[in-house]
């Protein structure tokens, strides 16, 4: 049967695998040899299961969104990951890698952070386990962020400022990348989405499951179905969509939608819409689609959601977008802007940026009325209040 | 013919070799920094591709890469400004870069390119054994390419024994767990390693990088190996004393 899902090597087609300097072979390679088997392991899975019930808040509602389905004439259901310890899905993977860590005798965490949710979930995590927590995140985010990087600080992390290349995200990666380099033996590092060498993206997309494992038995309650017609994430790394679709990859009567985020538009030369503006290349250890120069030279995106300019794209979804497997749609700043506001103003519901993007598709394609489409409501808003306050002269 | 670097590995003594970042201090420095090295002794260089995001480098490689970006280099101009080189240069030449701008450009295309140009091989630090011997060992070797890997003192036996076996050339013995960039000299935990490794009699010499800096440390590296290579410290003077002080340069190490 053709799948959608990592092959044993990393593969999900032709993109993914493991292009990591030599250095960190036997840091992977640990994990790669490990990982499926730690997972499965019952007192692991119990562990897991409890947190996510007891500290994550775990399940996360699956919310019939009625004046919105009214509003568009289909029916929506949301799956509110927002409503998360943390404020969104990040801490799914978190949780899942500070396990995996202390399985593996790890006593030191690093992590990369663009906005600070992913450093913020980290920080957490470490926090709770008492293990010591440093976090990478470019000079240019932290200024922009600092309300993350108080949190992360009062959660006992060190946040160590990324300041080569273009200070941002992805040179918080490669920051990340370096220290666990210098720091073989004893350090756990704990990626924040669906990319990186393999194992990562499958190990990060196994984590996050939980949400579309729990679409299904909720649809079947409400619905008397597990599958919807759709179900709808936005993507940057990909992580929350990765979840959202792992259950249905397979299963090619639910129709899988991606969206990116076009920033000021996908001719302007300010959008993070990877699919659209990407070419296969090599980014942070993983084959897949990245946006770059002419000369393989990975560039900055933009967005006006810091969750979602990320340069590359997990090579789960550039599988799905160059198979045909995944509709990937694009939205503008503006739309999401609009779509994050409508949902406040409609269902009492004030969401992330990120998670606005996905609810914009509503303004831009079509569902039938008796179509059931889930989106992923990956975040809560209150991290983005600024841009919304000054976006709306609130 | 065969490969400069075979020849350069058979001839007696240590081989001191020296990493640059091309388009570095400025766009145009390329090949009188190569002939430079030649002329004060240099047995074998490395010529860095710039790329945006290098993630086995430390701070002085990175920064330098992201200069030779700003001043416009890239790979069709390297391969331009390096056209004639063989016309001056005989030491065996090779390029390092990551595997990213490599793939862009067509990894046969890049192959062909610096086969013409007289380049004798290639490191490419993010491109793992595996993949090379499954996908692009063939296509290195039409063009007569060496292509060389990397080891670290954390390399199993195993897999350092079968990177002896895809090599064809020498085994870039990186110092210790640790991105590019100078350090206070070699522990007896790194003695062990290197001594560890010359035991094992491999059939491809080997060549120390990382933390190589000045005469004593390019000493303690090839008690054991066949020769060290010298980056970041070559870049750090570069810095400070432009290409004219590449003589003062070599003179400290040996």
């Amino acid at each position: 049967m053709k799948t959608y899902q990592a092959d044993e090597k990393g593969y999900y087609g032709e993109f993914g695998g493991a292009y990591i300097p030599e250095m960190l072979y036997p840091n992977t390679e640990e994990l790669r040899q490990n990982y499926i088997r730690i997972m499965q392991e019952p007192s692991f899975k119990k562990e897991f299961d409890q947190l996510l019930k007891d500290y994550v808040g775990r399940p996360t509602p699956l919310y019939f969104a009625d004046r919105l389905s009214r509003k568009y004439n289909t029916k929506i259901y949301l799956k509110r990951e927002d409503l998360c310890h943390t404020g969104a899905h990040k801490v799914n993977n978190t949780i899942g890698q500070i396990l995996m860590a202390k399985k593996l005798g790890k006593n030191r965490i690093i992590a990369e952070t663009g906005a600070g949710q992913h450093g913020v979930a980290t920080a957490t995590v470490c926090a709770l386990m008492g293990i010591e927590c440093v976090v990478y995140m470019g000079e240019i985010d932290i200024a922009r962020q600092a309300p993350n990087v108080a949190r992360m600080k009062m959660l006992g992390a060190e946040v160590r400022p990324a300041l080569s290349g273009s200070r941002t995200l992805k040179d918080a990666t490669n920051e990340a990348i370096r220290d666990w380099i210098n720091n073989p033996v004893d350090t756990h590092y704990i990626i924040g989405s669906v990319v990186g060498p393999h194992p990562y993206p499958d190990m990060v997309a196994r984590f996050q499951s939980v949400i579309s494992e729990e679409i299904k038995w909720q649809l079947k309650e409400k619905e008397g179905r597990e599958n919807p017609d759709y179900v709808v994430a936005c993507v940057g790394g990909g992580s929350n969509a990765a979840g959202a679709f792992y259950h249905y990859l397979d299963i090619p009567e639910v129709g899988i939608i991606a969206v990116e985020a076009a920033g000021k538009g996908i001719d302007s030369g300010e959008s993070a819409a990877t699919s659209a503006l990407g070419k296969v290349g090599i980014i942070h250890g993983s084959k897949t689609l990245l946006m770059q120069t002419h000369d393989g030279q990975i560039t900055e995106p933009y967005s006006i959601s810091a969750g979602l300019d990320y340069p590359g794209v997990g090579p789960m979804h550039a599988n799905l977008y160059a198979s045909g497997r995944g509709e990937f749609i694009s939205i503008t700043d503006d739309d999401a802007m609009n779509a994050g506001l409508l949902l406040s103003k409609m269902e009492g519901i004030i969401p992330a940026i990120e998670s606005s993007h996905a609810l914009a598709i509503l303004e831009h394609r079509k569902f039938k009325p008796e179509d059931v489409v889930v989106i992923n409501l990956s975040g809560r808003g209150d991290k983005d209040l600024n841009n919304y306050i000054e976006y709306f002269n609130l | 013919m065969g490969n400069r670097i075979n020849k350069k590995l058979k001839e007696e003594g240590k081989l001191l070799s020296i990493y640059f970042t091309a388009g570095y201090p400025k766009l145009g420095d390329t090949v009188e920094i190569i002939q430079q090295l030649e002329k004060n002794g240099v047995d074998m260089i490395e010529i860095g591709l710039p790329f945006s995001d290098p993630l086995a480098d430390g701070p002085t490689i990175q920064q330098s890469s992201t200069a030779a970006l700003k001043n416009g280099m890239t790979t069709e101009i390297l391969f331009d400004q390096l056209k004639d080189i063989r016309q001056s240069v005989s030491i065996p030449l090779i390029i390092m870069g990551y595997f990213n701008p490599m793939l862009q450009y067509g990894v046969e295309a890049f192959c062909k390119k610096c086969q013409e140009i007289g380049i004798d091989g290639l490191i490419i630090p993010d491109l793992p054994v595996d993949v090379y011997h499954e996908e692009y060992q063939e296509t290195f070797e039409k063009y007569g390419l060496i292509n060389v890997f990397l080891i670290t003192p954390q390399t199993s036996e195993k897999r350092i024994r079968f990177i002896d076996s895809v090599s064809n050339g020498f085994i870039y013995m990186v110092s210790s767990a640790s991105v590019t960039g100078a350090q206070s000299g070699f522990g007896d935990g790194q003695q062990a390693y290197f001594q560890r490794i010359a035991d094992m009699k491999l059939n491809n010499p080997q060549i120390v990088g990382f933390g190589i800096s000045n005469s004593e440390t390019f000493e303690q590296a090839t008690k054991s190996a066949k020769g060290a290579i010298i980056g970041s410290a070559f870049i750090k003077h570069l810095n400070g004393h432009g290409v004219e002080g590449i003589s003062t340069f070599i003179k400290t190490i040996r």
